[in-house]
């Protein structure tokens, strides 16, 4: 075991290098000169000179990685060229209302998929798991921008159930927090339910032609506990995967939820850095969110062995 | 479906009604299929005839702004008084052309990666450990990253588009080539004195192709999908451009005003990601039985 995590951390810190290095070649590789990107299209020569002795753009490739590198391991994600506050500043600031509504929609989507993937399963090829399907292409087809306006034009507009846009810090009290959480968590959970339902009905399935299965019936357990119990515990494994990788989805769509709804989280700092050009912005986020990706996907696999105690590394 | 089409009818019926008979068990059997596949054919069809249906999509006539629609605006107007139909009409070039392209392209350089790496151990190591970085970078936000830093326009779209999907092509055909490498045949191929080059491209390649057909249209659908998205954040193709993506993000604040400007773009995006999406599952189905128990 004690082997197998250093395994997992030393490959999970190659994983995390890799992304840096990738996001560092980014900006060198795109057309141009990366100064001249960065100040914006009305920038005089000397702010574009300004910024290219900043961030000393013309020492060697080699030297303003590692120089960068070593400011990202301390947790220096750089500075805003807009407003001049450190991006790891701006991200603290907005990190409840993106915070809130990722944990949201985990809980929400996770106990919703888990039960419709069994549901589905259980009654394979009958009417609920047809129904249940087909919910979860349509669930995948539909971009979350377009179920988020079209929830926001039923509930919001036409019937005034909830707020149309807006967020409200969970200080302020945790019914109007929900009440502006509700439609947003719906928007952004709504692909990772399909995911994760198609997966455990899949998973669930296998499960349910074993041999102990079919003890478990004949010695008459009833159904729920057949299915929680003795069927889902030894599906687990693939959901909880798919649960890991599905959080890429997740992060996705944060940033156009955000932008739906008016929620000033990181993923709208990431879009109001796109127009603005503000390329520390974007880059540290990315990093954030894949190292977020990276360590959840890295809690999966060392999870393994405690929902399956068959998997010992 | 090209099995319907070259199979010989059986000789004792009439070869028409043999193949007609075929066609309609072939038309039961898959109605989600034929659905995706009607749906698509629409839209492609529509694209192509996008000038001899539709108006000028760029036309902004300020004495009919926001029009509810009507006869003679089928879909209405917009806030710059444009015409919603032409312009989803001239969006459907945007999404199809953006989709085909990424799932050719991240297909064709993902499968020569893979057979690559699924053959030289030491190639291997490093592509698949360059994929494990590229797959920890969402896809969303890399894609912005590209388009941020580049002038936008659709082949710079393509591109970030493309590169987040290579890993999942790779891996893919990785796999496939570490199982079909060991079969008689190929050896039988390597004893022969075939190069390598003609292994992996005659005699190991087929195999991939009925699972990366099924992996392009996923492919298609998502890279519809994240077109839509960047152009919605303003990362995508330039905004005078009519995609889908622009149409709704420019008609944003009306929402309430005019719900036709957003959700005229919205359910045909919605229409062609599903038809190509049911056309995928129809197609796993049948070309890959293996994968379709999986998920």
């Amino acid at each position: 075991m004690l082997s197998y995590l250093a395994q997992r951390l030393a490959s999970t810190l190659l994983v995390m290098t890799l992304v840096g290095i990738f996001v560092f070649m980014l900006l060198h590789f795109s057309a141009g000169d990366p100064a001249a990107i960065i100040a914006g299209d009305y920038a005089t020569p000397q702010q574009i000179e300004a910024i290219r002795q900043r961030l000393g753009l013309d020492d060697p490739l080699l030297v303003q990685f590692s120089r960068w590198a070593w400011r990202v391991v301390q947790g220096d994600l750089g500075v805003s060229i807009f407003s001049n506050t450190p991006v790891s500043t701006l991200v603290l600031q907005r990190l409840e209302p993106t915070l809130s509504l990722a944990v949201l929609t985990m809980v929400f989507a996770v106990s919703i998929a888990v039960t419709f993937g069994v549901l589905a399963a259980w009654k394979a090829g009958r009417p609920v798991d047809r129904l249940l399907m087909g919910f979860s292409v349509l669930g995948f087809s539909m971009p979350a921008f377009v179920v988020g306006y079209g929830l926001i034009y039923i509930f919001a507009i036409e019937l005034r159930w909830l707020p149309v846009q807006g967020y409200r810090p969970i200080m302020e009290g945790i019914g109007p927090w929900f009440q502006h959480l509700v439609l947003p968590t719906l928007t952004l959970g709504l692909a990772y339910v399909a995911l994760i339902a198609r997966m455990t009905r899949a998973s669930m399935q296998e499960v349910l032609e074993e041999d102990y299965i079919r003890t478990a019936n004949a010695k008459g357990v009833p159904a729920r506990a057949m299915l929680m119990t003795h069927a889902l515990k030894n599906a687990g494994v693939p959901i909880i995967t798919v649960i890991g990788i599905g959080v890429a989805l997740l992060i996705g769509g944060v940033v156009i939820t955000e932008t739906v709804f008016n929620i000033p989280g990181i993923g709208r700092l990431v879009v109001d850095a796109i127009s603005k050009r503000d390329y520390p912005i974007i880059q540290g986020v990315i990093l954030l969110f894949s190292g977020v990706y990276v360590l959840i996907n890295l809690a999966v696999d060392l999870s393994y062995s405690l929902i399956d105690p068959r998997i010992r590394h | 479906m090209t099995a319907i089409t070259t199979a010989p009818a059986p000789a004792a019926a009439p070869s028409s009604g043999g193949q007609l008979a075929r066609l309609g068990r072939f038309l039961r059997r898959n109605p989600t299929m034929v659905l995706g596949a009607l749906i698509l054919i629409f839209f492609v069809g529509v694209a192509i005839v996008a000038p001899l249906i539709a108006g000028d999509p760029m036309l902004k006539l300020p004495n009919r702004r926001l029009r509810p629609p009507s006869p003679e605006l089928w879909f209405g107007t917009d806030h710059l008084g444009q015409d919603v139909f032409a312009r989803t009409v001239y969006g459907a070039r945007v999404s199809l052309i953006v989709g085909f392209s990424v799932a050719t392209i991240s297909v064709l350089v993902g499968l020569i990666i893979g057979l690559f790496a699924g053959y030289y151990r030491w190639f291997e190591s490093i592509v698949m450990r360059l994929m494990d970085g590229l797959m920890a970078i969402p896809a969303i936000l890399l894609a912005i990253a590209m388009v941020a830093l580049n002038q936008g326009s659709i082949a710079i779209v393509v591109a970030a588009i493309s590169i987040p999907e290579l890993p999942r092509v790779v891996r893919l055909v990785r796999s496939i080539v570490l199982s079909v490498r060991e079969l008689p045949y190929v050896e039988a191929a390597v004893a022969c004195g075939a190069r390598t080059p003609r292994v992996l491209f005659r005699h190991i390649a087929p195999s991939t192709i009925a699972p990366l057909i099924v992996q392009a249209t996923y492919i298609c659908a998502s890279a519809i999908l994240v077109e839509a998205s960047l152009s919605f954040l303003g990362a995508g193709v330039p905004p005078e451009v009519p995609s889908w993506g622009n149409m709704i993000a420019s008609s944003r604040l009306y929402l309430a005003r005019a719900p036709w400007t957003i959700f005229c773009p919205a359910i045909a995006l919605a229409l062609v990601v599903l038809a190509v999406n049911l056309l995928g599952d129809g197609l796993r189905d049948r070309l890959d039985p293996r994968l379709s128990r999986r998920l």
